[in-house]
């Protein structure tokens, strides 16, 4: 075994994170790491690469025993790590990022020519010829992250850890960054993956450990286990209800629309689109990243303004225009980015799920303290938030609490069309399954869901209708029967049909 | 209340240090007297003259809180007091004086927010634009020349006093009540809060944040134009070069001497008042002290220093480790010793 982790442990105040783990990762393979937030997975991890010691237990690379005390030093002995956020300088240039602290010198100078050479040469053996004189930071996500990757490869070369690296990639991104992780795998590096996303975990990796509550629950072949047996190895209870036949107990909708956005459109963002929203219907809104459809959200919320089109419901005209006018018509919108336009990190819980209510009664009007322990209470029973404490800033809790948080900020205010913008995206597998549940619970009252995902699953599972969009226009929709994961994949990759299959 | 309290006791331990420290220089700081018709002593000094900050703070703590921050106030002090003086020997009375010297402030701070809020220059260049030309436009007020004026009614409000309590001190400390429940009897505090934490998602649910923000930098002017009234009736005369010189930074160093962080979100106003009345008692303290003139600024600035370094964030996670590491070795010798 290239490394042997024996009996791992590691306490904080209060918390056991890390109980008796072993874990093994083979020269040439991709070990997926796998549980939900909190499981230990990171903790396992920062032991690995020294960001943390260890408390008890034996960490073997080659045979050896090893202690790293820094991040600095698990490097040097061969342990690179490339996490979700990269850590590395956008505002230095791809070539300086790639020789950072080992620069080619001459007369004690750095020599920039021998230093771009040397990055040109790096990022060619993976397939990648850009402009190294450029900053870091003009480069997609995807293309820093393949730098970090070479970077930590370059360093290091015995082990690379991926932590969430594809949790802001697209489709096509995911796929270059695959192909380079399975050639390092045959180069016989011994990669560790760690991953929300179960099908890429399927995809790539060679065996697969399960950690949950601090403690290892398997490690087996990946392609010996089926993803049922996986989430419930996850979750420690079997799951089948919530990933299946949630379509069931929605067919039966009253024919009149609630809402219809007719030819509602914005130039440059997105061509005019017509949409009928039902009474407790699920409409889900599938295409990839950029093709329109967070743009098209934003237009029915009033982030963007609208150049053409109207709403209407049976009373007559509504006005959207901003997010004001937008909620006082009854919608809610969760966005994409939770961290950066859903939470206010450092109020509290409570005051978080009571925010939109408060702005929509005005400052002149305030919840009494006990109103707004009770809304807290009852929400964070409801959606079952974990959280010590009502009054727990909210950007301590975990990404899926997060995110529910936000939801219970917007049923708090029980509007009738609830926008919900990748809510799944980055929380584990237990809050995945619950906010779809709680989806098919709320439109059970009558509440209309628009679902944007790039999980075909999820579409399938919770949607009643499902639109399609591709560049920037709503080019094909599904329903009942037809929505299946190939349908929709059908539909977004097929260019240049996009008018004969206009309004299926 | 107990929350309050314990939000604003560094504060207070501040103020009660630096207060005994006074005392040890000067050992007759708390002697009170009476002289007929108000009460007279160093203490009172401190109150009295704490006001143009504290009136400053009351504003700048708000602006603070939704991550800005207004550098025109000590300029605006200087226009309402101008327009104060102007209108008064104008004869427009003392309501009349009043009313557009207020007038004046809420005006600039119409400006300002709209700046932020509509047009999103930075707030510490949009203000920038207003402290710089607001002191000529004070001269053109005041047409180049201290404005002086011998209204009893208008002096009242800078040396004037009320059941011996000097207004001034009554002024500020009722603006400061008013304000903070203001802001936590209502919703205003919170969605204050949100807006300067993150404005992106207040927008988005429902936050009117662009209102709030010119509310807030309109709240400032105001505070602004009373600090102005009561330091142009002190001198009975309106200094458009001098009056509100440099204030907007011993304002911004009340707020954060007050433990509120110039990155905006949770404020405490009653902290910032502390803040104030430490910067005065430190000032007023110097000059007691008999230390020679050329000093003040020296020492004052030494004490700030401290202040802000034993109140840092930073300190704070070392002192703990520290602690932490002196528990572990205890508890090693402990175990080491059966």
């Amino acid at each position: 075994m290239l490394l042997s982790i024996r009996s791992l442990s590691k306490e904080f105040p209060g918390t056991k994170a890390l109980q008796g783990v072993d874990f093994d990762l083979a020269a040439g393979e991709v070990h997926a790491l796998l549980g939900e937030n909190g499981a230990g997975k990171s903790t396992l991890i920062k032991c690995l690469t020294g960001a943390y010691r260890r408390d008890a237990g034996e960490i073997l690379l080659d045979g050896a025993p090893i202690d790293p005390a820094s991040t600095a030093e698990a490097q040097a002995l061969g342990i690179g790590t490339v996490y979700q956020e990269v850590n590395l300088l956008p505002n230095l240039t791809v070539a300086q990022n790639l020789t950072f602290g080992r620069e080619p010198r001459r007369f004690g100078m750095v020599d920039r020519k021998a230093q771009s050479a040397k990055a040109r040469e790096l990022l060619a053996q993976y397939g990648i010829d850009i402009d190294v004189e450029r900053d870091l930071g003009a480069y997609s996500v995807a293309i820093r992250q393949i730098v970090a990757i070479a970077r930590a490869v370059e360093i290091s070369g015995k082990v690379l850890i991926l932590d969430e690296p594809t949790a802001s990639l697209d489709a096509a991104e995911v796929k270059m960054l695959f192909s380079i992780v399975r050639k390092l795998r045959e180069q016989g590096l011994g990669i560790i993956f760690v991953s929300h996303f179960l099908d890429q975990v399927f995809e790539l990796s060679d065996r697969l450990t399960v950690l949950r509550n601090g403690r290892k629950i398997v490690t087996e072949r990946t392609r010996d286990i089926d993803r049922l047996r996986l989430i419930s190895y996850m979750l420690g209870r079997e799951l089948e209800e919530t990933a299946r036949e949630q379509r069931t107990a929605s067919n039966s909708k009253d024919q009149k629309p609630m809402l219809r956005f007719e030819q509602l459109g914005c130039k440059g963002v997105i061509e005019p689109f017509n949409l009928e929203v039902g009474k407790g219907e699920v409409i889900g809104l599938a295409g990839l990243l950029g093709s329109g459809r967070t743009e098209t959200a934003e237009l029915i919320f009033g982030v963007r303004s609208a150049s053409t089109g109207a709403a209407q419901d049976d009373t007559g005209r509504i006005s959207h225009g901003n997010p004001r006018e937008a909620i006082a018509a009854g919608f809610g919108f969760t966005p994409e980015d939770r961290k950066v336009d859903g939470i206010v990190a450092e109020l509290s819980v409570r005051e978080n799920i009571i925010l939109a209510l408060q702005a929509r009664r005005g400052w002149a009007a305030p919840l009494s303290r006990a109103e707004q322990e009770r809304l807290a209470e009852h929400y964070i029973r409801l959606l079952d938030i974990r959280t010590s404490s009502a009054d727990k800033p909210v950007g301590e809790l975990s990404g899926g609490n997060q995110q529910k948080v936000v939801l219970a900020r917007w049923l708090a205010m029980n509007p009738r069309f609830l926008i919900l913008d990748e809510p799944t995206r980055g929380i584990d597998v237990g809050a995945h399954a619950e906010i779809l549940r709680l989806i098919h619970e709320i439109t059970r009252e009558g509440m209309a869901v628009l679902l944007i995902s790039s999980e075909l699953d999820e579409l399938v599972a919770a949607c009643d209708r499902v639109i399609v969009v591709r560049d920037r226009r709503h080019v094909a929709q599904l329903s009942g029967d037809r929505i299946t994961s190939e349908a929709i994949v059908h539909a977004i990759a097929q260019p240049g049909a996009a008018s004969h299959t206009e309004a299926a | 209340m107990g929350q309050t309290f314990r939000r604003i006791t560094p504060q207070l331990v501040t103020l009660a240090l630096v207060v005994l420290l006074v005392t040890v220089f000067f050992p007759n700081f708390f002697a009170i007297g009476f002289d007929g018709t108000r009460f007279v002593g160093p203490v009172v000094d401190v109150l009295k003259r704490s006001a143009p900050v504290a009136l400053l703070g009351v504003g700048m703590t708000l602006v603070i809180a939704t991550r800005g921050i207004d550098l025109s106030v000590g300029t605006v002090m200087a226009i309402s007091g101008a327009v104060a003086a102007w209108a008064i020997t104008s004869g427009y009375g003392l309501a009349g004086a009043v009313g557009l010297a207020i007038g004046a402030g809420l005006l600039a701070g119409l400006w300002n927010g709209c700046l932020v809020a509509i047009v999103g220059i930075q707030p510490i260049v949009a203000t920038l634009i207003l402290m710089t030309s607001g002191r000529g436009i004070a001269q053109l007020i005041t047409e180049g020349r201290i404005l002086t004026f011998s209204d009893p009614n208008l002096a009242f409000a800078g040396s004037g006093s009320v059941l011996g309590i000097p207004f001034p001190t009554i002024l500020w400390i009722a603006t400061a009540v008013v304000v903070a429940l203001l802001m936590r009897r209502t919703a205003l505090g919170m969605l204050i809060e949100a807006t300067g934490i993150n404005r992106a998602a207040s927008a988005l649910a429902g936050v009117n944040a662009t209102v709030l923000l010119i509310a807030v930098y309109m709240a400032s002017g105001f505070c602004a134009s009373l600090a102005g009234i009561v330091a142009t009736a002190d001198i009975r005369g309106a200094d458009a070069n001098n009056a509100g010189l440099w204030l907007e930074l011993d304002a911004i160093l009340a707020v954060v001497i007050g433990g509120n962080s110039l990155l905006g979100g949770r404020f405490s106003i009653a902290g910032t008042m502390i803040g104030a009345l430490i910067i005065q008692t430190i000032n007023t303290g110097i000059m007691l002290s008999g230390f020679p003139s050329e000093y003040n600024l020296v020492i004052k600035a030494v004490l700030v220093l401290v202040i802000l370094v034993l109140q840092s964030p930073n300190l704070a996670a070392d002192w703990l480790f520290l602690k932490s590491l002196v528990k572990a070795r205890r508890a090693n010798v402990r175990s080491e010793t059966p």
